[in-house]
């Protein structure tokens, strides 16, 4: 069963003071994301990856479309169980600590008593703030409420986890674990939808990935697809620190660094830069074919969507 | 369903305990105090009308200006600070979440008037040394006064609903300065004619009618109130709050939360 179905949801916002005018915030999108899988649905800022997740959170009403979360209709209050969500820049109750505004979300998305100081405790420690009991949320840093965000988003034991940019915020230790945990989730059989511009992550954690810009779906398909297309060139890299007359005479692109040297040169010419390597009698450590980075994928489809908006224009 | 309700209007009434809102209540006990210490010493055989008088109408004024000054601030504040988002995004329904607020609110006014009231009582007892028959009356004030203020977080939860904490406030403290003068309105309406007369009584049967919940004068000089009065007074307040409150609820329900 598709944990998500999206099905041409659009939204446009009437914007300006007197004169109201349309302002399109999304495109008719459609997209469904399997359960099981980490699904990253990237952009750049403004691009409408939040609006799409505000819909699904019924926090925004679209303008067409619908949308089917775990085989229900999203609007259907009772699949809220199910589904856990941390905002962009969440801000919480400043007056509650950790531990009451956790039992309050708790309490909200129908944890037993019993159970919720249990999972209060265990999600508290699994996000990494321990020893926080009687501090106010006005008193956490931004990276800690960020770890709050994440804690109760997942406090309930939801099947499906929405997270708007989860590492935003994080220094690099907390972006690891941020990771480690989003990858555990997975693990436990549960869906993660996040959104984010930071391509790292993605390419990472993602099973498939989607490209939004300017409202419109650029691209979607399984991270190893989308990066395993062989640019035509490979990478040679051996020991040494000088560059043979010989290599350079095959017209390979060579860079000194450190005790070896990294050569970028057309895959015809494998053979013969194997060849010369063999007569230099130096030691080859590496022969990698160069493949698209999800970051090259990003960067062309952004860049053909607006020489397309350019045409147009 | 009930439950998430209480949930809702619990945490409200925390974050007024917690924001400090119950520290009214020093400023009420100074001025209680300090008017039955002067009243006491004047002693011009109205120490009981002053008090009385002077008790309730700071309950109410003390108790309007929290109920306007939260109410506003109830859905807009968290629509702004975008602490909605983590709550409509739990099986919380918007007429739960409005409803919860306004029961949070209602609770926290119902515990500051009943401190008040236990103020009021101690100066009325500093000054007369004792309790009499007729002092009971003033319970019947004190619930006029909470079916007034709950009218009035519900109009504050229908401003705040759509419209900016500063123009909720302009609003909602407009209708209760109107609405205390509702009687007069009403007699003005009788006595215009045509066009005049329609809009005079569409506006007199519009604004909450606060006049009538106005017993504080009568309470004060020992008059009966009467078992109708506090019948029908309960009936029209509990109807105008479920009208404010739906009110509150229908536009809600539609708003998007950018």
């Amino acid at each position: 069963m598709a944990a998500i179905e999206i099905l041409d949801l659009e939204k446009t916002y009437l914007v300006g003071f007197w004169c109201k005018r349309p302002k399109r915030a999304l495109q008719p999108l459609r997209l469904t994301i399997e359960e099981g899988e980490i699904f990253g649905f990237l952009g750049p800022n403004g691009a409408g990856k939040t609006t799409t997740l505000k819909i699904l959170m019924g926090l925004v009403f679209p303008t067409a479309g619908t949308a089917r979360i775990l085989g229900r209709e999203w609007t259907d209050p009772e699949v809220k169980a199910q589904i856990g969500f941390l905002p962009e820049q969440p801000y919480f109750y400043d007056y509650l600590t950790a531990h009451e505004l956790l039992d309050y979300f708790g309490q909200l998305s129908g944890v037993p008593a019993r159970e919720r100081k249990r999972r209060v405790e265990e999600v508290l420690s699994l996000v990494g703030l321990t020893d926080i009991k009687g501090l106010q949320l006005r008193r956490f840093s931004k990276g800690m409420l960020q770890r709050i965000g994440i804690a109760q988003a997942i406090l309930h034991n939801p099947r499906l986890v929405f997270l708007d940019e989860p590492m935003s915020g994080l220094d690099p230790l907390g972006r690891r674990e941020v990771r480690d945990l989003i990858a555990q989730l997975k693990q436990d059989g549960k869906t993660v939808f996040f959104s984010t511009h930071i391509l790292s992550d993605a390419e990472a954690l993602c099973d498939r990935v989607a490209i939004i810009h300017k409202g419109e779906l650029r691209g979607v398909g399984a991270v190893d697809d989308l990066t395993s297309s062989v640019v035509g060139k490979i990478e040679v890299i051996w020991q040494g620190t000088q560059i043979p007359a010989s290599i350079k005479a095959l017209g390979a692109e060579c860079h000194v660094s450190g005790d070896n040297v990294r050569a970028v040169i057309s895959d015809n010419q494998q053979d013969a830069i194997i060849d010369a390597l063999r007569r230099e009698r130096v030691r080859l450590i590496s022969i990698t074919p160069l493949r698209t980075s999800l970051e090259t994928y990003f960067v062309e489809k952004l860049q053909h969507s607006q020489t397309t908006a350019g045409k147009r224009a | 369903m009930t439950s998430r309700i209480a949930y809702i209007a619990s945490n409200t009434f925390r974050e007024a305990v917690r924001d400090r809102v119950l520290y009214n209540l020093i400023a009420f006990a100074l001025l209680l105090s300090g008017a039955a210490i002067f009243v006491g010493q004047i002693s011009i055989d109205i120490e009981r009308l002053v008090v009385v008088n002077l008790g309730l109408a700071a309950v109410s004024l003390f108790g309007t200006v929290i109920a306007i000054f939260i109410g506003i601030g109830l859905v807009s504040k968290e629509i702004e600070k975008r602490t909605l988002y983590t709550v409509l995004s739990r099986p919380v329904r918007r007429w739960e979440f409005i409803i919860g607020k306004f029961f949070g609110l209602a609770g926290t006014l119902v515990v500051n008037t009943f401190f008040m009231a236990i103020g009021v009582f101690a100066a009325l007892l500093y000054v007369a040394h004792k309790f009499s028959r007729p002092d009971a009356l003033i319970l019947i004030a004190l619930y006029f006064i909470i079916l007034e203020f709950l009218m009035i977080c519900a109009l504050a939860l229908l401003f705040s609903s759509f419209s900016t904490p500063l123009l909720s406030a302009v609003f909602a403290f407009s209708l209760f300065v109107i609405g205390s003068f509702a009687d007069d309105l009403r007699a003005f309406a009788e006595l215009s004619h045509g066009f005049t007369h329609w809009v005079a009584a569409a506006a007199a049967y519009l604004v909450p009618n606060f006049s009538a919940l106005n017993v504080i004068s009568a309470v004060a000089h020992q008059q009966p109130v009467g078992a109708q009065l506090v019948l029908s007074n309960t009936l029209y307040a509990l109807l105008y709050t479920t009208v404010a409150l739906s009110g509150a609820v229908l536009i809600f329900e539609r708003r998007n939360l950018k």
